[in-house]
């Protein structure tokens, strides 16, 4: 029975004192955030939360988690997610919530038959403002993945390196995502500069190991099949060493220590084509 | 191989439970062997064996704990690797160290070409899991 006089009496005050309660949370957040974002965006937000939170509570109690605070809820996801897109840290996101606490404090915590009321409204907020934090935590990692995700394009640049010959300069860990990326952008860029060559450089390559060599190995197969003849180039002295340890075979995959000697390998054999085909036509 | 058990206490442990932990495993071992003063090659085969065993601990143990140590045993020093996991463990071990043999689609080097990159290898296996340790002495 007290929990519903406690409702009841929350719902009274909130909604008797809305435009005064709604000024003060505006304003206290406001001056945490420092002009990071207008005061009139700011009272729009929260004057949406505060009206979803009121009616939530009016209509089925102060359990956060329960269906009725479904339209609070989104909101306050929708508000993380912009935080935490806008830069701002997830205590400052979690502020936003639990501020309003300290907006009702004086109103509510003085008198006995209000102080209960008080706390279970507390508890609501700290649940809310936990639910902002995950949310902000989960944007977040939405950010940070696709950012990998974009790196990833950056870090596997394909270029041509002469007339018929692409370059594939490899840097770091070749795992399946790399990989995969990398045969797309070499069977593009065959395509696109009507090559015949390709050398795919693993001198920023730290560790080739057989997960790395099946890898190389399957973009060699793959440019095989566009009719490109392959180079692995940068392949330095320990590097060498390791691989025949290991017993990988790298078959019939010319290599070579650098990337000059390469170029000069594949312009040889462009050279002989060339001639051939002239002989060809006489 | 010698116990390098209480060397083993001082070591730097790794958890690794995805792809990028393997890389981290490998990178702590580079740094260590880096600091002992190893020669470039031999710092590039330990790395390259404990890349396999890392990787074999994720795919077909399920993930464990990679524990890297700096050791020494009598005027030589080295760095030893422990890879451990709880995994269903080898069935045949003869047959999982030949040249060439997967259950998967590996290239069925990892196990045998790692014995041969390093100077002493270890291997314990079970139905609750599988330990690798592994010693590249100095220089
Ligand atoms: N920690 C482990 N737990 C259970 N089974 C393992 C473990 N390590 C290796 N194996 C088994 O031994 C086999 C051989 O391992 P190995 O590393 O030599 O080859 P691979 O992993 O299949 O291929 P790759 O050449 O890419 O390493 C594996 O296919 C797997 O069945
Ligand atoms: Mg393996």
């Amino acid at each position: 029975m007290t929990a519903e006089i406690n409702t009841r009496l929350l719902v009274e005050i909130l909604t008797a004192r809305r435009d005064d309660f709604l000024a003060q949370w505006t304003r206290t957040i406001g001056d945490d955030l420092q002009g990071r974002l207008s005061l009139a965006e700011l009272g729009h937000e929260l004057g949406e939360l505060y009206e979803a939170v009121l009616k939530a509570i009016s209509i089925g109690g102060l359990d956060g988690r329960g269906e009725h605070f479904g339209e609070a809820r989104s909101l306050l996801i929708e508000l993380s997610r912009n935080r935490a897109r806008q830069g701002f840290t997830p205590t400052e996101t979690a502020r936003s919530v639990f501020a309003l606490k300290e907006v009702l404090e004086p109103s509510l915590a003085g008198e006995a038959a209000s102080a209960q009321a008080y706390l279970q409204f507390a508890r609501l907020l700290d649940d809310l403002g936990l639910l902002t934090t995950e949310a902000y935590v989960r944007t977040r990692e939405e950010i940070i993945s696709s950012q990998a995700e974009q790196l990833l394009e950056l870090s596997t640049p394909v270029v041509k390196l002469w007339d018929g010959v692409v370059g594939v300069p490899l840097v770091g860990t070749l795992d399946s995502a790399r990989t995969q990326v990398v045969m797309e952008k070499l069977l593009q860029t065959l395509v696109d500069t009507d090559s015949t060559h390709a050398i795919i450089d693993i001198t920023g390559v730290p560790t080739v190991d057989t997960q790395v060599a099946q890898h190389l190995l399957k973009t060699v197969v793959a440019a095989r099949m566009m009719g490109a003849r392959c180079i692995i180039s940068g392949i330095r002295p320990q590097i060498a060493q390791t691989i025949v340890a290991l017993g990988i075979e790298f078959g019939d995959i010319p290599t070579n220590s650098s990337l000059a000697d390469a170029l000069r390998q594949a312009l040889k054999e462009i050279a002989l084509e060339t001639e051939d085909d002239v002989k060809g036509l006489l | 191989m010698k116990d390098f058990g209480a060397a083993g206490v001082t070591a730097e442990a790794i958890p690794v439970a995805n792809s990028s932990d393997v890389v981290s495993a490998r990178q702590t071992v580079r740094n260590l062997s880096q600091r002992s003063g190893m020669s470039l090659v031999h710092q590039t085969k330990l790395v390259t064996a404990a890349s396999e065993l890392g990787r074999n601990m994720l795919i077909y143990g399920g993930g464990g704990v990679v524990r890297v140590a700096a050791v020494t045993d009598g005027g030589r020093s080295g760095i030893f690797v422990e890879f451990r996991d709880q995994g269903p463990g080898i069935g045949d071990i003869e047959l999982a160290m030949t040249d060439g043999w997967t259950s998967g689609n590996g290239m069925g080097l990892g196990l045998s070409g790692a014995k041969r990159l390093v100077d002493e290898f270890d291997i314990e296996t079970g139905p609750s899991g599988t330990t690798v340790r592994i010693v590249k002495w100095g220089r």
